[in-house]
This record gives structure tokens, sequence and C-alpha cells, in this order.
């Protein structure tokens, strides 16, 4: 049984899963039951009563109260206990404790964006701590996206014109994938991020050394590791690879078409212009798609990202 | 509702009418021409005409699957790009739901079987009959020229606002479907009114076969669902054309609005493709059992108790689209009330078997496929009605094997089996009961192969819609993969029996199932004005224990010229009916 | 059942699949009521989104119903009853076999259709000129509330739609005039004579629900 449990669902690593697996086994266990019996009696019916000879004679049986009420009811009541266990677990889930810690959320096409209370931005990467409850606040720049843990069993639309939210307590340190479940275009299966749950301690020192800029590392490197943090990956390759935007392999310096037919040279104002107005300018033959990066990447960032642009010939 | 019957009750003088074998004169030879075909206005010829246009859409989705099913062999790219993926699978979508499944029994089976089972010439509207089969097919050449314009990648779903901001060719194709919405809505209003008015002399409601009602409730779904999807779609043509503003909310409108009237509609649909299949397996389990229907009015009022209650549900496809909570609970509720009719249909097949006299003959072998798959269907829609569990569930490859459950393995499985049921009554020739058996089997094989890993894969947490998907999923879209082979490979067989029974079939009896319903008491294929004569309906339709010649009663035209020629058997009998 | 063995001459309107007229007179009946509630259900859900829309914003609809013009809007409405009058005269006519009278009837209920649509016409021209169109051409700037464009778009929708199925009314009274002059109708046959009436009854019902909601908000 527990095999079974580990193969059908993801491991459980919030608070609520539990109650959520509980019901998907109870219904599931029933049915098997049910299914059993019906298919038992669909292939023992057509044996035993198999046509013998073209004269055989039928009783007329028309129908039978006490039977008919019989399986009338007891599916009833079997989908009143699903339906009043789905609702308690379904109003856990919509409640969030008064003392969550609240993210900002903001989904675009095709990244999501955490916005923390000290005012740092990650891309991509939901950092939050163990044992504690954990309240999202999620809107969308574009078009509807939906923000799914399967580890926590949680998913809620992500909408252009309003706020909703979700919650979750995270019961163990690790990492659990986030994908986007509405549709929303060309890049929407890449539109993944990842849940790294710390302990407290460890969350509060990633929080406040976040911003902090790794004056060890060369700039390129630094902005290899904020090209591939940022989503940048999603939609630009540096293999020189055509994906939904220009490959980084080659750009810098390198002559350009736009749409227009302006021809430009990407030099370091070109490249900062499509970094935070990237709608401004679009290369010939690729679509106005990307989001801006307007207050998710620093201007310190962006001389870093640059930095490893230049390196990619 | 003054129909003939409903009068008085009235002594008629009645004969025995035998159909006649092997017909030198029937309705396909009756016109000769493409032109005849072209304008035919007799509901046999409109249905196989839409029996060809469906059978040529399902070609073209299941094409679409199969690339779709081998693009999915890795979790990269392998041979087509993200862009014609998305346009691949909402052309899979939209048309196996828009072209193939809405039409495929009520307009195809429909068309051809609900005027013979009443005992009647023709539906009540003949030309507004064909200018609904001209309709469809002028909706699918605006979707066929959407698709060679740019094409569409919103999914079947057109959600705003997505598809008010796409590159794609998105105002063509919904107004594709808007057109073809017409055709449905035509035919619905066609069947109701031949329901009600053209029942052959003492045919009354409680006589009616179960297939008539089940097209009964999925004509009155048609009606009153389809007139919104075509509001819907026109106010999402003028978001496109005009940014009237009312779903995008750029210029200040709900997207979630769109999804309410979207669904409204959509959810209705989908008994709109199965309700008709419900009606189909009843007459066929009652003719391979050669017993009585069990609890036929369970059977006929679950039809129409689903009809209703589907129209209340479509809130549960927004369980997570920030509905509120109260929205949630209410549409959940109402979800699993559809469950018990469905549930009690089950039942009641499986009472109609008990102590029968079972004939495995291929409609019955697709009837039991369909009894299995759809009861698959119908649990795994238990688990995605459950609030909490289908937050987990929804969108996810769980949903898409729930609904392919249902839709391929119900509604498919049911077409299949009416098919094979009806199939020597429309062409006067048998096919190959082995050869029927074994893609019958096949089918089962690779449906079973090709979805159910996708529920424990959907469970596991694989969205839908993904062209690339962690490595983890990447065994069991290889097996959906091969199922979806295998199932075609099944396919390929019936079509190739199908075609050799045109071709070379043996010539059917008029009756090779022995079944009491009406449409079997004429020649094989149907005279052009379905019966000889006009038939006088004194038992009903699954009266086994009633012998034969007690199906067979009619009284002779006296209108319209025709002759009711060979009197075998003369048997004067005095009917006696009441309202 | 003793229709079907009693008949024996066949009228030149009557269908081969139905027994007698009054069969074939009670089904296209039916059939038009049935395709009626379809027309509900399409104007339906406008009404849906007229209605969510006025729940969300109670005041837009208070400020915008202003820019419509009541008074016309009450002419048009005496216009289309006045209309639903005449055709039914033309039922009546066809009824007592007056081909006249019926004629006559349906001449006067195209004038007033005309009319409405002349009305409507001057409306629209008007609204166009000071910039209120549908949707993303909404130029104009004597509105405060930022959704106004949405109620005009309602408001388009909707009296356009109607509009729509005005002149397809005219159309199909137009090409009833043509048979009857050709003596197609009678006593005996003027079914769709009768379903026409049914249908431009609907047309007229939908507009008296459309003023009130559009033009008579206070």
């Amino acid at each position: 049984m527990n095999r079974l449990t580990e193969f059908m669902l993801p491991p459980a690593k919030s608070t609520t899963a539990g109650e959520v697996d509980a019901l998907f086994h109870f219904i599931n266990v029933t049915s098997i039951i049910l299914l059993a019996g019906i298919t038992f009696t669909i292939i023992y019916f057509a044996w035993k009563y198999r046509r013998r000879s073209e004269d055989d004679v039928t009783p007329v049986i028309t129908h039978n109260s006490k039977l008919e009420i019989t399986w009338s009811v007891i599916p009833l009541i079997l989908v009143m206990i699903v339906f009043g266990w789905g609702l308690s677990g379904y109003m856990n889930l919509t409640t969030a404790p008064d003392d969550a810690y609240e993210v900002r959320v903001v989904a675009k096409s095709w990244l999501w964006e955490f916005h923390y209370q000290n005012g740092h931005v990650s891309v991509n990467e939901l950092h939050v701590p163990v044992d504690r409850p954990v309240k999202l606040v999620m809107s969308s720049d574009d078009v509807i996206h939906s923000f799914f843990v399967p580890d926590y069993r949680i998913k809620r639309d992500v909408l252009p014109n309003r706020y909703t939210s979700v919650w979750f307590e995270a019961i163990e340190t690790g990492e659990s994938i986030i994908h986007c479940t509405e549709y929303c275009g060309r890049a929407h299966s890449d539109m993944n991020a990842t849940v790294f749950v710390h302990t407290q301690e460890d969350f509060e020192t990633w929080l406040e050394s976040a911003d902090a800029i790794d004056e060890d590392m060369p700039p390129a490197e630094r902005g290899e590791a904020l090209v591939t943090r940022s989503g940048c990956m999603a939609c630009h390759s540096t293999d020189g690879s055509r994906m939904v935007g220009p490959t980084f392999q080659g750009l810098w310096m390198a002559e350009r078409t736009m749409e227009d037919g302006e021809v430009v040279t990407a030099d370091e104002n070109y490249i900062r212009e499509s970094i935070l107005e990237p709608n401004a300018r679009i290369n010939e033959g690729y679509d106005p798609v990307m989001p801006s990066y307007q207050g998710t990447l620093s201007d310190r960032q962006i001389d870093d990202i640059i930095e490893y642009i230049k390196t990619l010939d | 509702m003054s129909t003939p019957e409903a009068s008085t009750t009235k002594k008629v003088q009645v004969r025995r009418y035998k159909p006649e074998e092997n017909p030198k004169e029937h309705y396909l030879n009756a016109e000769k021409g493409v032109w005849a075909w072209m304008t035919t206005i007799d509901h046999k010829k409109i249905g196989l005409l839409y029996l060809g246009s469906i059978t040529f859409f399902f070609f073209v989705g299941g094409m679409l699957a199969l690339l779709l099913r081998t693009e999915l062999l890795t979790p990269a790219q392998s041979f087509i790009d993200a862009d014609v993926y998305n346009q691949v699978f909402t052309l899979h979508g939209a048309i196996m739901i828009f072209f193939f499944l809405v039409p495929s029994v009520p307009a195809a089976l429909g068309n051809f079987i609900l005027p013979l089972q009443l005992g009647a010439k023709d539906v009540a509207f003949p030309r507004l009959n064909l200018a609904s089969f001209y309709i469809y097919t002028i909706g699918t050449i605006f979707t066929l020229i959407a698709i060679f314009t740019g094409g569409i990648d919103t999914g079947w779903t057109f959600y705003t606002p997505y598809s008010t901001q796409t590159g794609t060719n998105v105002l063509l194709m919904t107004f594709g479907i808007f057109i073809l919405g017409f055709s449905s809505i035509l035919t619905g209003v066609n069947f109701i009114v031949t329901i009600h008015k053209l029942r052959a002399p003492g045919l009354t409601w409680n006589k009616l076969p179960l297939n008539v009602w089940a097209l009964y409730a999925t004509s009155i779904i048609q009606v009153l669902a389809t007139p919104v999807l075509a509001i819907t779609l026109l106010l999402l043509v003028m978001e496109r054309a005009l940014g009237i503003g009312v779903f995008d909310p750029s210029i200040g409108g709900d997207p979630v609005l769109f999804q309410h009237f979207f669904w409204f509609y959509s959810h209705p649909a989908v008994y709109i493709m199965i309700v008709p299949g419900f009606g189909v397996i009843s007459e066929v389990i009652s003719t391979f059992s050669r017993k009585v229907i069990f609890g036929y009015w369970a059977i006929a009022l679950s039809s129409l108790a689903i009809a209703f209650i589907g129209f209340l549900v479509w809130g549960h496809h927004m369980f997570v689209a920030g509905q509120s909570s109260l929205a949630s609970m209410v549409f959940s509720f109402l979800t699993f009330l559809v469950g018990i009719p469905t549930g009690i249909k089950i039942f009641n097949w499986l009472a109609t078997m008990y102590k029968g006299s079972i004939d495995m003959k291929a409609p019955m072998l697709y009837a039991m496929v369909f009894l299995f798959l759809f009861t698959i269907g119908g649990f795994t829609g238990i688990m995605l009605g459950s609030l909490a569990v289908d937050i987990h569930l929804h969108d996810t490859y769980y949903v898409v094997a729930h609904f392919h459950y249902v839709m391929m393995g119900g509604m498919v499985m049911a077409l299949l089996a009416g098919l094979h049921y009806w199939w020597p009554k429309m062409f006067g020739k048998m096919y190959s009961e082995f050869f029927a058996r074994i893609s019958c089997v096949i089918i089962f094989i690779g449906f079973n192969l090709a979805f159910l890993p996708q529920f424990v894969m959907g469970s596991q947490g694989m969205p839908r819609r993904y062209f690339n998907y962690i490595d983890q999923y990447q065994a069991f879209h290889q097996l959906s993969t091969i199922g979806a082979y295998i199932m075609a490979v099944g396919f390929v067989i019936m079509a190739g029996y199908m075609i050799h029974s045109l071709l070379r079939g043996k010539p059917a009896s008029a009756n090779p199932w022995g079944s009491r319903a009406m449409e079997w008491q004429t020649s094989s294929p149907a005279p052009h004005h379905n019966f000889e004569h006009i038939p006088v309906i004194i038992n009903g339709p699954y009266d086994y224990h009633k012998p034969m010649s007690e199906f067979q009663l009619g009284i002779a035209h006296s209108t319209n010229g025709h002759q009711s020629f060979e009197k075998v058997d003369v048997n004067v009998k005095s009917a006696e009916e009441k309202a | 059942m003793s229709e079907t063995s009693a008949e024996t001459k066949h009228p030149a309107h009557l269908h081969h699949h139905f027994v007698d007229s009054d069969q074939q007179f009670e089904s296209s009946k039916m059939g038009m009521w049935i395709f009626l509630v379809t027309e509900i259900l399409f104007f339906g859900g406008l009404f849906a989104a007229y209605i969510v829309y006025r729940a969300w914003y109670p005041e837009l609809y208070l400020e915008a119903s202003q820019e419509l013009d009541a008074f016309w809007g009450a002419i048009n409405t005496f216009v289309l009853i006045g209309s639903s009058l005449t055709v039914a005269m033309a039922i009546r006519s066809a009824q007592l076999n007056q081909i006249r009278g019926l004629i006559i009837n349906l001449w006067i209920t195209i004038g007033l259709a005309c009319t409405f649509m002349v009305i409507k016409y001057f409306e629209y021209a008007e609204k166009l000129e000071k910039g209120i169109a549908p949707g993303i051409y909404y130029t104009y700037d004597g509105l405060e509330h930022e959704k106004a464009n949405i109620f005009f778009s309602i408001y388009y929708m909707m009296t356009g739609l109607h509009g729509l199925h005005v002149i397809i009314g005219i159309g199909l009274m137009l090409w009833l005039v043509w048979k009857a002059k050709r003596g197609a109708y009678h006593s005996e046959y003027y079914t769709p004579v009768e379903i026409t009436g049914l249908y431009w009854h609907l047309v007229d019902v939908i507009w008296i629900f459309l003023f009130p909601l559009l033009y008579l908000i206070d």
C-alpha cells in the first residue's frame, strides 16, 4: 500500500498534503473495489448467460424497486462523504493562517518573480523557511498563469487583473518544483521554478545576503549565474540555437536588423534597453513577448550580464 | 401536444408486413449521382454525409494525436518545435470536439436512425436538415482556412486574455466554430420536433426506444447551451476585431467571465457528447441480451436528469481560477449529483444482462468495452469533482486521461458499437465479425496503454499542454505513445474490414440481430421512405417475450402513391391503443 | 389514427413525410418556438454580461445611460410595438383568406421596421460623431468613468445584434410579400406567415427589455 502511495503521488512535503492524499486514496480504493465488482459482473454474466441457442427465452424483469433504491442510495452516500471530505480539505487549503510569511509573486510570460518583504527579488527561485506558513499573493503581468507545487498539493491561477493567493507550510528542508499549469503560450512548459526550503536561520541569512554581491567572483561569472537564475535561459540560448528569443552567442557588438528595418549594433545601451524595455525594439523575425526586468535587476546586475554576454563569442 | 394517437382509443385494422429481404430498390439507389447526394433531403443520406465527414475529421484529429504522442517520446524537442506543438494540440482538441464528437452520434447516427425508430418517413424539417449539414461544412471551411493562414495556438478552450493577444488566427477559427454551432442548434430543433410530432401510430412516450430518449435529452442541451457558446465566441471575435473589452483585462475586462461563459456551454457540451452514447448502449445491450431492458424509466429519465443538472455544474472547471469558496462548494456538490444518474445507468445495463441470452458480437463487445472504460472515466470524475483533490489534479495529465476515458472510452466506443450495430441497416452488408472482434481488442489494449499511464503521471504532477517535461515522466509518456500506436493499428484494421464490407460484404438480412426494435422491421438497406407501410406499434421496443409478428404490424399507405408490395403472411389483427 | 387512412387528397403545400396539414403546421410552429428559445439564450449571454458589469460598476451604468437618448428610444419602442400589432393583423388576414389585407399589413410592418432602423441609424451616427465607438475606438471624454467604453461595447453589441435581427425580419417579410403576391398563402396554408410573426414578436420583446435596461437607468 505504501509503495502504491509513493508511486501514485509525489512526496508530501506540506502540512496540508496528508489530508489530500488520504482522500485521494480513499476514492481510489473505493473506486477500484467497485470497478472490480462491475468488471467481474460483466465477465461473469457474459459467460454464464451466453447464448446457447437462437430460441433462448429470457425472463421479463422490468424493474426491481428495492435493488434500484439500493444502488442509488449507496453511491449517493459515498459521494456525499467524498464531497464533505473534499470541502473540508479545500477550506484548509484556501484559508491561510494569520501569521503567515507573505511573499509577492509576479508571473510573466514565461518566468516567476518572487518579491520578498525586504525588497529583494528572486527570479524562478522561491526561498522559504521550514515549519512556517507562507502566503503567496500573486498576480500576472500578461495572460493567465497557474502556480502549482505538486509536492505541496497546491495550485492557484494567477490572473492579470486581480490578486489571488495560496498558502503552504513546508515540513522539511529541500527543493520542490513549481510548474505553470495554465497554458500561456510558446514556452509554457519551460515556465518552471524551484522552491528552496531552508531552516529559519538559513532563510534569514539567505535573505540578508541575497542582494550582496560576491566581489570575489569575476563579473562575467556573476553574470552567468544571473542569467541562469533570472529565467533568461527559457528563451535565449548561449550556443547559437534559435529559441523564442535571439541567442546570446555572438551577440556582443553584432549588427542586428529590427522589425522596422533599422540596423542596430548590440552595444551596452542596446542590451540594457533590451532588458529594461524589451519591446522598444524587436529583432526581425521574433515576437514582442519578453517581459520587462525593470525593478527586477539592478544596474549593477545588468552590467554583470553584459560582461557575461561579451564572453560568448 | 396533440399527437395523432393521443386523441381517443381507436380500433384500427392492421396487417403484418414482413420486411423484404435483399430489396432491389432502396434508399441508396433511389437517386443516383453526386448532385443527388449533395442535394438530398433524405435523412439517411444526410446521416451518411455526416458519417463521412466525421470519419474524415476523426482521421485528421487522430493523426494530430499521433504527432503529439511521437513528439512526447523525449522530454525535450524531438522533431517539431513548441509553436507547432501548441498548434497541433489545439487543433487536435478543437477538431475532435467540435467537428467529430459533437456531431458524431447525434448528427451522423442520429440522423440515420431517429426517423426509422419513430416509424417516420423523415425528420420534421428535411430541408433544414440538409441546411444544417451545409452550415457544418461552411464552418469547417472557415476553420480549415484558419489553419492554413496562421493556425491557432490557444488550446480548444480559447481562454482570454491569451486568445485576444496571440498572433495566430483566432478570429477565423472561432468564427468557424460559431457557424458550426448553428448546425448543432438546427439539428437539435429538428430532432425535438420530430420526436414530438412524427411518431408512428401507437408509439407512445413509454414505448420510445431509449436511443430516442437519449437523442431527445441531447437535443435539449444542444438547443439550450449552444447559443451561449455562440454569443461567447461572438464576443471573443468582437474582442479581437474591435477590442470591446469585456474579456480582456488590458482594456478593463474580466478573463474569468470568459471562463464562466465558455464553460456554461462547454460543460453541457460534454453531455452532448456522451448522452447519445448512452442511448446506443441501451439499444445494443438489450438486443444482444435478447431481453427486456431493466429499468426503462430509470434510464430514460436519468438521461434527462443528466441533461438538466449538467447545466448547473460548469463552475467545477474553475475551482482554482479564483471563484469564491461558496461557488466552488455549490458546483462541487452539484457535480456529485450528476454522478448518481450515471451510476444508475451502469447498474441498469448490468441488470439487463442478468439471465439474458448474451451474444458477444462486435457491437456488444464494444458496449462491454464502453461499460468498463466509461466506469473508469466516471470514477476519476468523482476524484476531480472533489474540491481538495482537484486542486492538486487540476490541469494535469489526470484531467487529460479522465477526459479521454469519458470521451474516447465512452463516446467513441458507443459510436463504434452503434456503427457496427446499424451497419447492416445502412449498407445492407455484413462486415467480418472476426476482424471486428480483433480490432476491438486491439483498440481496447491500446487505449488503456495510452491513457492509464497518464493517470499516474498526472497524479505525480505532470501538467497538461507541456511541450517539454521533466525526465521522471519519460517512461509514462513512452508507454502512452506506444498505446496510441497500437490503437492506430486497431483503427487501420477497422478501416480495412469496413471497406471490404462495402465492396464485397455478404448481404445482410433485414434483421440480422433478431432485434425487436422498429428500425429492424424494414428491409436492409432501408427503403427510400423508410417503411413501405405505416408501422403501428403495440409493444415496447424491448419486449422480447412477445412474438416477432407483433412487431411487424402496419397499415397500408393511402397517400403518395407508394405501393406496398409483397404482402406475405396476411394476418389481420385489431390493435387497441391508449394515449 | 383515423387521419392516416381517411386522407385521400394531397395538397401541394404538404410535404411527403407529414400525414396531414395540421401535423405540418403544428411541427413548424413548434420548431419556431424552440428556435426562439435558442434566440433568448443567445441574447441571454449578452444580458448576463450586462448584469455582471452592472453589478460591478453600478455608477458607470447610471452615468453612461445619460448619453443615450431616451426620447428616441421610446419612439422606437412604440414603432416596434406597432409593428407587432400589424404583423398579428397580417396573420389574421391570412386566416380569413384576405390576401390583399395580408400584403398591406406586411408592407406596413416592413415600413415600421425600416423606421426603427432609420432612427437607430441616427442614434448610432450621433454617438460615433462624439467618439462613442465600441472598444478600442472609444475616444469620447465626456464621461469620467474609466470603464465607460465597456458600457458602450455592451450597448453596441446588444442593439447591434438586435438590429441585425430586425434586418433579417425585414428580409423575411419581403419574401412573404413576394410569395403572397403569387398566391402561395391562403386560409388553409399560412405557416410561414405565422412563424415569421412569432419571430417578429420575439424581436419586439427583446427590444422591450433592451430599452429600459439601457436607456432608462435612474
